[in-house]
Order: structure tokens, then sequence, then C-alpha cells
């Protein structure tokens, strides 16, 4: 079995992204960019179901402009057999990016394709969703943990509620909260051994997909800022303040 | 005219509190509003909804296909009764929203606006992105169906009046079997959930363990408030992931939040920001949740935690 695992290139975790002053975006040229948080735990899982006999190959995929070979670098660093970076303008709203990795899920006919739940750019918690759907798959959703056997995958999901158990027939699309798993770190010997593993480079044309967009986006503003409040000395203090708000 | 159809939020027997959140975002909207509850015996939670102010019809698909929340059996009917001429697809922004309505999207061949925090016009919307940094304004363009699950922090729950007609309808969808449904641990117990009570006790890293954040589930019990986490509470062991207050956790507005030994990361401040009142306690005068809170202590929450648990009657 081969799995499938999707890699974004985002603005790196630790960075406060900042609005520009004309409102057209998000300042984001020159910050330190990673990949997604939920996309690692991803690929972690991948490659742990392969070091326990699950798959054969784990293949990581990216979308986006030719410096998502970094990203992708940085997975085969972690243990990734080969890459795939489809070549595309800008960024794809959630429902392109479905129909271009269902494109490679024709070609490569994973039984498991493992996304991250949300990117942490544009936080829309769709892609694997709506690639299940275009597939005609199942998907099981915000896994904190997964057990594979007999062609299925039982996944506790991290909903409201606790904590749901789903089985779900392969082929699937999961996509990882955050306890699914700690990943790993990458030693510098995998980094080298990484510059030699196969990346493929495709345009998204030469795929077939033409991204159809829909949503514009307009204008970009700070969110509205928080009037400083009043520190108090003690509990007191503290609970007077909240009995004069009325709140107790 | 715009015909909007929700799909309700339910545990099988009530209504969720995202559903009136959701009926108000949709009234910002405007236009006939149908709330559609898919169960296996839907007429009470139907009932439940038709009383929100605004919703013109409540619907309930019965099956037994649908005692489960199983997105892949969800997805088909809904999209079979956007046929029947409606202009929009709402949901609220729970786990079973963010579930469902991607797939129900994508098999409409339209996008979705995640995270709906204002109405600026029946296909133009404001959410946030990079966990709250920025606001983003979008349009949906073309004449699709506009599919979006509505950020219940952002709106104010849709009031109760003269109840509305409920429906049994039937869905010709294709339900598939390869998703089971297995089982739900619940958890928290007799204390109000999270994402809906007025007042919320939330405690971070600094309470050192998981026997420590006791300390937090004793002063919430003296408030009734339900309780919450940060992120690296989480992380580290302390509580269920369930509690988690942020950008990959929950987005809460009670009235009431209390943040004990939370520094106040951005992730975490994007979960709370729309909340009437903070107060802060944390040994660190300098952490970043005093920028944002209405009331801050700079104290030891072993000490002053117990302290107002006392005084509070606990």
């Amino acid at each position: 079995m081969k799995i499938l695992v999707a890699l974004k290139r985002v603005v790196d975790y630790n960075v406060r992204v900042q609005v520009k002053p004309d409102g057209t975006g998000v300042a984001i040229d020159g910050v330190k960019m990673s990949i997604n948080p939920f996309d690692e735990i991803a690929l972690e899982e991948a490659l742990r179901i392969r070091e326990a006999g699950g798959a054969e190959e784990v293949i990581v995929v990216s979308i986006g402009a030719s410096e998502a070979q970094q990203q992708l670098r940085t997975g085969l660093a972690m243990g990734a057999d080969r890459a795939i970076l489809v070549t595309a303008d800008g960024p794809l709203v959630p429902l392109d990016a479905a129909r271009t990795l269902l494109k490679l899920v024709e070609r490569e006919e994973p039984g498991l394709v493992i996304l991250g739940k949300q990117a942490i750019d544009d936080d829309c918690n769709q892609t694997g969703q709506m690639l299940a759907a275009l597939w005609g798959r199942p998907q099981a959703t915000f896994a904190s943990e997964v057990d594979l056997a007999g062609g299925a995958a039982t996944v506790v999901r991290e909903v409201d509620a606790g904590l749901e158990t789903i089985e779900v027939d392969l082929p699937a699309v999961l996509t990882t909260d955050l306890r699914l798993n700690e990943p790993r770190f990458v030693k510098l010997p995998e980094i080298m051994k990484a510059k030699r593993k196969p990346l493929e480079e495709i345009a998204i044309a030469d795929l077939g997909v033409e991204p159809a967009g829909v949503i514009r986006e307009t204008h970009f503003a700070p969110p509205a800022k928080r009037e400083k409040g009043i520190m108090v000395e003690d509990v007191d203090q503290l609970l007077g303040a909240l009995k004069d708000k009325g709140l107790l | 005219m715009n015909k909007i159809l929700i799909l309700a939020d339910h545990d099988g027997s009530t209504l969720g509190p995202a559903t009136a959140k959701t009926v108000a975002g949709a009234a910002a909207i405007g236009g006939d509003i149908d709330v559609v509850v898919l169960a296996e015996s839907g007429a009470a939670i139907a009932a439940e909804a038709a009383t929100l102010e605004g919703v013109t019809r409540a619907l309930h698909v019965d099956a037994p296909h649908n005692a489960a929340p199983l997105a892949a059996v969800a997805a088909p009917q809904l999209a079979a009764l956007m046929a029947n001429g409606y202009t929009h697809l709402l949901a609220g922004s729970t786990t079973y929203g963010k579930d469902v309505l991607p797939r129900a999207a994508a098999l409409l061949g339209v996008p979705q606006v995640s995270d709906i925090m204002a109405v600026d016009g029946p296909r133009a919307f404001k959410r946030p992105i990079y966990a709250g940094n920025a606001i983003v304004s979008v349009e949906v363009d073309g004449d699709g169906p506009v599919v979006g699950t509505i950020r219940a922090a952002s709106f104010k729950a849709a009031t109760t009046g003269d109840a509305a007609p409920v429906e049994a309808t039937t869905v010709s969808a294709d339900i598939p079997e390869h998703t089971r449904y297995v089982k739900l641990e619940a958890s928290g117990g007799d204390r109000p959930d999270l994402a809906s009570a007025p007042r919320v006790v939330s405690g971070g890293r600094a309470l050192g363990s998981a026997e420590n954040f006791d300390l937090i589930y004793k002063m919430a019990d003296t408030m009734n408030a339900g309780v919450g986490a940060s992120r690296a509470a989480v992380d580290a062991g302390y509580v269920p992931n369930e509690l988690q207050v942020g950008q990959t956790g929950k987005i809460i507005a009670p009235e009431l939040y209390v943040a004990i030994g939370i520094s106040g990361a951005i992730q975490h401040l994007t979960g709370i920001k729309d909340a009437g009142t903070i107060v802060a306690i944390n040994k660190d005068a300098d952490a970043p949740i005093f920028e944002v809170s209405d009331i801050g202590l700079v104290a030891d929450l072993f000490q002053v935690v117990p302290e107002i648990t006392g005084k509070l009657g606990g």
C-alpha cells in the first residue's frame, strides 16, 4: 500500500503575521516558512504505519510555487520515499487543492491519504473532506488514534463532545489532530540523503486542473483590539471588580 | 430571494447551542431559513429548532443511517436537499459542521467559506485567518450556492418565540456503507459545556500537572462555570483535547473568561477575543495575556485560586 501525504508550505507557527497597511494582504515577504504543523503530524503517522509494515511507500505532495521544494525536501529527510510538487501560481482555495490531489490519487492509487486537519495560514479545515467527497471515499477527520487492520482503519476522532470512534474502509482520507503523534526531528545525515531522493515536478495544467477560484479576497484588516483593562492587587479586589460588573 | 438551509447540530435528542447562532448568521444574510435535522428520530429536535426566531420551517429526515453523525452519510443528503432551490447551506463551526459541510460543498462543486464572523452581504463575508491575526473580507463569485460555517462566538444566539412549522421529509441519496460509527466516549459530565457556558475558567501549563488541574475544576464548580485549557496544558497531558481553547481548539465567547496560569499565546487569544470580560491570573507580570485582560492579577495561582474558591463558598 502507498500512503499519500500533502504538505503545505505556510508561514512558520512562531511568526506573528501583520496585515499590510493598505489592506491588500498580509506581509509575509522574507518571513520563515515551514511545513504546516498538522501536515507534519500527517507525515509522521504515515512513516509510523510504513515502519510497522502497514505500507510500502510514503509519497509527499505539495501544491504551489517552486519554493515548496524546501518543505518537500524536509519531508523526504523525515523519511518519505519520494516527492511530487505540483507547480501553481498563487494560493489555491481548498476545493482546487482537493481537485489537484484527486488527480494524483488517481495516478498513484494510494490506500491512505493523510492530511492535516487545517492549514495554519487560511485556517479553512476543508481540503481532506473535499478530497474524500470528490474521490467518493470515506473520511476520518480530526484523528487522534489510527489502527489499520483487514483493509479498514479504526480511527478515534477528537470531536466537541469527546472522543468518537469510527471505522472506515480503505482507501480513505484521514485528517490529523494535534495529539495523533509527535513528529520526529530530522537528523543531518537524513538531510543529505534526502537530496538524492526523487522529487518530481508537474505543472498544475498538465494534470488537467484549472483552478476555479470563486472565493475572492477583497480586503484584509487587523483584528479589533481589546481595550487595556485594570490590574488588581489581591483576590478581594478581583472579586469586588467582578461584582461591580454584575458577573458574580 | 435567499433560501437558506441550515444543518442542525444535535446529540441525537436535543438541539446543540451552535444552531441558534447559525440561525442568527442566516438572519443577517436574510431570506427564508429552513433548519434540517438528520437523525434517527428528529421530530423533537426539529420542534426545538422551530422556536428559533427567523426560522421558516424545521425539517427532519428520520432514518436509521442518520442515527450517528457521519459526514459521508450526511453530505449526500444535504447535496440532494439543496436541489430544492436553496441559495445557501450553513452549519455551525462545530466539529460536526466542520466535518460535514466541506464534503457537501465538494459534492455541490462549490467552495466553502469557513468560520464566518460577519455578514457583509448575501455572498460577502468576513472571516479570520492566521489564527485571527488578520480578518479577510471575501466575496463568493458565480451563481452557485454559498456554503459556509458560522463562527458561533461572533453571533448572538437567535431568541426563541412562536414555533414555525415542523415537517418530516425524505431525501433520495446514495448512502455509502464504507463508514461505520463505533462509539462516543463523552467527556465533561455535569459541568456546563465549554462551547456555550456563560462562564469559563481555563488553566494553562503553569498548573504543572493533571492533579493540580483539580484547582481549576473546583473553582469552576463554585462559579457554575465550564472548564477550558490552553494548548500547552493539553499538550502536557493535564487535560483532554476537547477542553482546548484557541485556534486549533474551541473558539468561545463567554460573558466571563478566567485565564489561570495561561501566558496568552496568540493562538489561545484567538479563541477568547470575543469574550465579554477576560480575567487573567498569572505570576509573570509581562505575560501577554495581560494585554487583553479586562482585570489582571499578578499572583501565584496556587495561593489565589484556592482563596477564590474558598471565598466563593466552595
